[in-house]
């Protein structure tokens, strides 16, 4: 199994509603909690999993807004893991998933340097190193409906911009988007094969020229000679 | 990224602690260090045990949970941060055992010296390779970083050998002509460097944003407050002091012991060497700092920077 998600370019708003759902159910899962530093002062800080960022790409009057939230992307060639002197950041076999073993940790910042999403925080308070767990503690629970056995980041988005899933099976709703949208990698030329994939925005339909018939463009000529 | 200065000190001090036992290994085994007694060597020894030692307490301050600094020495197979933990470690009953060899007059003295030297040489490898094998740091991602290391830790390390001797009346000016071909070598590759470094290359807010086609700009980096990611990689700096502060690195670390070393060959008391390896040190200190404050991680793009 390769899981991941895939992220919809086109149809993210930009809410934070991931991020914070993020937050609420990491911070009482298995690596919780993820501590703050001042929380109600004018410069808060802490760690914090699933960063959403605001571009604009292309240039005004042709410009378009692209939110961007980023998160772990779990690479297949996962430098994080490799440069772990410790062996507490680990990548599942059975699924993809890159976790890092709170015990081990002893807060280096070595796996942090190596990535290059910026997936990896260190938590103030514990010293050791948080990270999306694509909600682990989630998706394999099987006291929950099935349906609700998907990260927090996944259900609560109003558009359903994010999608979890299976990159291995050809047959997921992961692969199709991906496959059907031109799902694209984020900075593929570092060789780290990140599994989350970004989908493009889709370009807008071209606008049918509006047809002026006779009569309205006699009106509008006069319009405008008497304004003049 | 941001300069640790407990970094800074350690692979400065380290350095120049492997430098000098890599010297007087070397020594034991070219014939050089004969024109010690073996208490002088013995004494160059923990000198340089004792300033690894000091480099390596200060690398574990960095830490933010030291109390599981001793699992690193598990994942040595992959990596390098592991693997200098593994050679540091393994070099203090090597070094030891060839004090002993030096006090008891073992012949087996060699052997030491040789394991030494080598056991040195790979740690500050292992070291240097920390940084060079990061892909997210186009800066320190060159066999440049390894070999700037060593030249650094040989240079510290020869002239410290040398400061000492001229303290135990076996100077050699033989020795410290090698040493200035050595800190000149140095120098040049450092030059290099520099120019290498400030051609434009590698990963840009297109290529990690994925919008390869056109300009892209950032609008909200999404937090009001500074987050662990700017304080780690966003540190910034002005053009105008970095130069100035290359021009003082290169003057403190490489022109003015260089101009020492001159006047100790013509005929000036050797002591002068001990002015020479402090500002060598001091420089080395000041050159760390800029290859932390100068490098550039890939992240700084999705914080709005065009290019690293």
């Amino acid at each position: 199994m390769k899981l991941g998600l895939v992220i919809d370019l086109d149809t993210c708003v930009g809410c934070h509603a991931c991020g914070t759902a993020c937050k609420q159910w990491n911070t009482s899962g298995t690596i919780g909690p993820l501590s703050d530093e001042r929380p109600y002062e004018k410069d808060p800080s802490g760690s914090w999993l699933n960063r959403i960022r605001t571009y604009e790409v292309g240039d005004s009057p042709h410009s378009k807004t692209v939110n961007m939230p980023m998160s772990c992307m779990h690479c297949e060639d996962a430098a994080c893991v490799t440069v772990c002197p410790t062996g507490a950041s680990y990548k599942r076999e059975e699924d993809g998933i890159v976790l890092i073993d709170q015990d081990k940790c002893m807060g280096c910042n070595l796996c942090s340097w190596a990535c290059p999403y910026g997936a990896r925080e260190l938590d103030p308070n514990s010293g050791t190193m948080k990270k999306c767990t694509l909600c682990v503690d989630r998706i394999y629970d099987e006291q929950l409906p099935e349906a609700e056995r998907q990260p927090a980041c996944v259900l609560t988005c109003p558009t359903s911009s994010r999608v979890f899933g299976d990159f291995d099976d050809p047959d997921s709703q992961v692969s199709k988007l991906s496959r059907q949208r031109a799902g694209q990698q984020l900075m593929p030329e570092l060789g780290y094969n990140p599994v989350n994939t970004y989908l493009p925005p889709r370009n807008p339909k071209q606008q049918d020229q509006i047809k002026v018939s006779a009569v309205q463009g006699i009106k509008q000529l006069v319009n405008r000679i008497i304004n003049r | 990224m941001h300069p640790a200065f407990s970094v800074l000190i350690f692979t400065v001090t380290s350095g120049a602690g492997y430098g000098l036992l890599a010297w007087l290994g070397a020594g034991q085994l070219l014939g050089y260090s004969q024109s010690y007694t073996s208490d002088q060597q013995i004494i160059l020894g923990v000198i340089a045990m004792v300033l690894v030692s000091i480099g390596l307490l200060s690398s574990t301050m960095h830490l933010a949970n030291p109390k599981n600094a001793w699992r690193s020495f598990s994942r040595f197979r992959t990596s390098w941060l592991s693997r200098e933990a593994v050679f540091a470690i393994l070099l203090y009953p090597v070094a030891a055992l060839y004090a002993a060899a030096l006090f008891w007059q073992w012949s087996c003295i060699n052997w030491l010296a040789g394991l030494s030297m080598v056991l040195a040489l790979i740690t500050l490898f292992s070291t240097s390779m920390i940084y060079a094998s990061l892909k997210t740091i186009r800066q320190w991602n060159t066999p440049m970083v390894p070999a700037l290391f060593m030249a650094y830790a040989l240079s510290s390390g020869g002239l410290l050998f040398l400061t000492v001797s001229g303290f135990f009346d076996a100077f050699s000016p033989q020795l410290l002509k090698t040493v200035t071909g050595l800190v000149l070598i140095t120098l040049a590759l450092k030059m290099v460097y520099f120019f290498w470094q400030g051609k434009p290359q590698g990963a840009t807010i297109q290529t990690a944003t994925g919008f390869s086609q056109a300009s892209v700009r950032l609008l909200d980096a999404g937090h009001s407050a500074p987050t662990f990611l700017n304080r780690e990689f966003g540190y910034q700096i002005a053009a105008d002091k970095l130069l100035r502060l290359r021009i003082v690195m290169t003057l403190v670390t490489f022109i003015a012991p260089l101009v020492m070393f001159y006047c100790v060959l013509q005929g000036t008391a050797a002591e002068l060497l001990l002015v020479a390896w402090v500002m060598m040190m001091t420089g080395l200190l000041l050159e760390r700092w800029l290859f932390f404050a100068e490098a550039r991680h890939v992240v700084r793009l999705y914080h709005g920077e065009q290019r690293t």
